[in-house]
């Protein structure tokens, strides 16, 4: 017997939908897998998560508040794959734009007070958009490889906002830490723990998804991710998107970390450096680059994240079985996703199927 | 402390800390050669530093742990090769997603191994035995230099496997496959090679000099087990590879470098330069430098076109019915 791949004409439809759902059954009965050669019962171990990340009111509370940054960085890098600038930076200039806001919040209080939320959110967005925008110039003017580059990035700022949460900036008392943000400055709640985190994520959603699909704008970052050179005989300038893309990009996860740290953290702290960021690039490929389904995956991770730390509490099963997952949610989607575009041939000896 | 001796202990660090680097970024240079990219390195090296630390831990034996290590990464690796070669996944995509994945597996696994009635939790265990350095008599005591003659089985190993590895890619035919194969795969075909198969070969041995590379750290640099033990450089083998231009020969001196400062950031912490540079700012340097030194090596590339360049076909999928 052997195994082909042929092309379909277009697109399927009906793989593009059933390819994911697929994948992320798959994914959970690997893990089932992976659970059971560690003697952990897999049944138990996926209800005591989810129970963990939606079993009562403030569970859910906890998901969602988790799952704010996360759609939020889902949605950054999604940007900037559609270009095929692999952005894997989302983490640090998160952090760039948690640094933003608290520089705000710690120095300039001659703002009148009910100034310092919205102009420490955008001063978060503007220190997010340098440190993407960094990579951005970099790869535009010279070429340098944008995963690297935005790697090493992540580790400048975090070691740098280290030194900040350590050494310059340290509040008074404790070992670590700014000082908190003046109660006024924070994000107000508006359902037990869920925040106002929660508009800013929805509009940009409604955005994105207009801007994306409805604009010139929009259809030319396609362009360039598909066929750059195509792009480029239609006159569309490269450099300049990809700059774009990655000032808004950066700028959006920047958006992410100063209202995680308006809203929950109101300091600069230790875990700053969370891995929404990395979590993000799940999302966005997950979701295939659409801002409204990114919501569900987000929601999905967010759930993965709260429901494995209950793990820890109730069977006593290592909290690093949620990243377990999500690194093996990836792989039956990278594997599935050839069949929107091809056909699998099975050649028998006598007969032929295809699907 | 006299400058002699400084210089010294700074090159057997250097040593010690660029085995690891070295093997991971060898095997990277083979697999991109033909082709692929294999953004997984960071994952693969910490399964094998995991893999290797565990088999270590529980019989002692050090040949043994450097076995499975190295089967480890190429499982993972082979992953990686199901999910480009056959399946034709985006390669940067897939090398995140084995990334991710054997960095989560390697955090789980360093908690909670084995059979529940004797569940080993890994994390902060030391190892009794470890890779020694072994001193070459009389030529360990010339100054500086001697730092090579006083190192560990592992990098000895690598004094041979440098220059082979390089006659192996420019010297012989089998090489030429390879590289014909990363430069145009279309002509390789036509040719008969089987694009497929050195792909998956070269992806597999890759990941097996990886996890290698990543047991160096856990039976010989710092016998122990931690998360995340490998602290990105797996990453930094990344740029390893562009620094070498995809010459095996070449790689030992991007590695020297990196070595070279990362050791060199820690004898400063240690000798109290903290007063004047604060340590995170030491801590983050040899990634700073990274990146400059990218941006730079990448500038020059372009003007010099030609051998400095990367292979013309990596990152993309083959296959032979494509039109």
């Amino acid at each position: 017997m052997r195994f082909s791949l042929e092309k379909r004409d277009s697109k399927s439809r009906k793989m593009t939908i059933l390819v994911p759902i697929l994948s992320l059954l798959l994914s959970f009965l690997l893990g089932a897998i992976v659970l059971g050669l560690n003697n952990a019962n897999p049944i138990q171990t996926y209800s005591a998560m989810a129970k963990g990340a939606f079993g009562s009111q403030s569970k859910i509370q906890f998901t969602l508040v988790k799952a704010i940054p996360l759609l939020l960085c889902g949605l950054a890098v999604g940007i900037a794959f559609r270009l095929k600038f692999w952005n894997i930076g989302a983490e640090g200039q998160y952090v760039s734009g948690a640094i933003g806001i608290t520089w705000v919040m710690q120095f300039w209080t001659f703002l009148p007070n009910w100034m310092l939320l919205p102009v420490g959110i955008l001063v978060g967005v503007i220190f997010g958009a340098i440190w993407g925008g960094i990579p951005g110039v970099l790869k535009a003017q010279w070429s340098v490889d944008e995963t690297l580059a935005t790697l090493m990035l992540n580790y400048i700022i975090i070691g740098y906002a280290e030194y900040l949460y350590i050494n310059a900036w340290k509040a008074p008392r404790g070992n670590m830490g700014t000082v908190r943000y003046p109660e006024f400055a924070w994000l107000p709640r508006i359902w037990g723990r869920v925040h106002a985190g929660v508009f800013f994520a929805l509009i940009l959603v409604a955005v994105l998804w207009f801007v994306l699909y409805k604009t010139r704008w929009g259809f030319e970052l396609n362009m360039i991710g598909k066929n750059q050179r195509a792009a480029r005989c239609q006159g569309v300038s490269i450099k300049k998107n990809i700059i774009v893309a990655m000032l808004i990009s950066g700028g959006i996860a920047g958006l992410a970390g100063a209202i995680d740290s308006a809203a929950v953290t109101h300091q600069l702290t230790k875990g700053v450096d969370a891995g929404y960021g990395f979590t993000g690039i799940i999302i966005a490929w997950m979701s295939g680059l659409n801002p409204i389904v990114s919501i569900f995956i987000a929601l999905l991770m967010a759930a993965l994240e709260t429901g494995s730390d209950a793990l820890q509490i109730t069977l006593k099963l290592p909290a690093a079985m949620g990243e377990v997952l999500q690194g093996l949610i990836l792989i039956p989607l990278l594997a599935g996703t050839v069949f929107t575009e091809y056909h699998l041939r099975i050649q028998g000896k006598h007969k032929e199927i295809s699907t | 402390m006299n400058w002699i001796d400084f210089t010294t202990k700074l090159l057997a660090a250097t040593l010690a800390m660029g085995t690891s680097l070295t093997y991971a970024t060898l095997g990277e240079v083979f697999t991109e050669k033909t082709g692929i990219l294999n953004l997984g390195m960071e994952g693969i090296m910490l399964m094998g530093a995991l893999s290797g630390f565990a088999t270590a831990f529980s019989t002692g034996n050090l040949y043994l742990a450097i076995i499975v290590a190295m089967i480890v990464g190429a499982s993972f690796s082979l992953i990686h090769a199901f999910l480009c070669i056959s399946m034709r996944a985006n390669q940067v995509v897939s090398g995140l997603a084995i990334t991710m994945l054997g960095t989560g597996m390697a955090n789980f696994l360093g908690q909670r191994l084995g059979p529940a009635s004797n569940k080993f939790n890994l994390c902060g265990m030391n190892l009794a035995t470890k890779f020694d350095n072994i001193a070459i008599p009389g030529l360990h005591k010339i100054p500086v230099a001697g730092a090579f003659f006083d190192v560990s089985v592992l990098t000895y190993a690598l004094y041979l496997l440098i220059p082979f590895a390089w006659f192996f890619m420019y010297k012989t035919k089998h090489g030429m496959v390879i590289r014909s194969v990363g430069e145009n795969p279309r002509t390789a075909a036509a040719m008969g090679i089987s694009v497929s198969k050195i792909r998956y070969i070269y992806t597999v041995i890759g990941g097996m000099f990886a996890g290698l590379g990543g047991a160096c750290l856990s039976l010989s640099f710092t016998p122990s087990w931690n998360d995340g033990m490998t602290g990105g450089k797996g990453w930094i083998v990344i740029a390893l590879v562009i620094f070498s231009a995809w010459n095996p020969g070449r790689v030992v001196i991007g590695t020297l470098i990196f070595g070279g400062i990362t050791s060199l950031q820690f004898s400063l912490q240690a000798a109290g330069f903290e007063m004047v540079i604060p340590t995170q700012f030491l801590a983050f340097s040899p990634y700073l430098i990274t990146l400059l030194v990218l941006t730079a090596m990448t500038i020059i590339n372009q003007k010099k076109k030609g051998s400095y360049a990367s292979p013309a076909a990596l990152g993309t999928s083959f296959a032979i019915d494509d039109k």
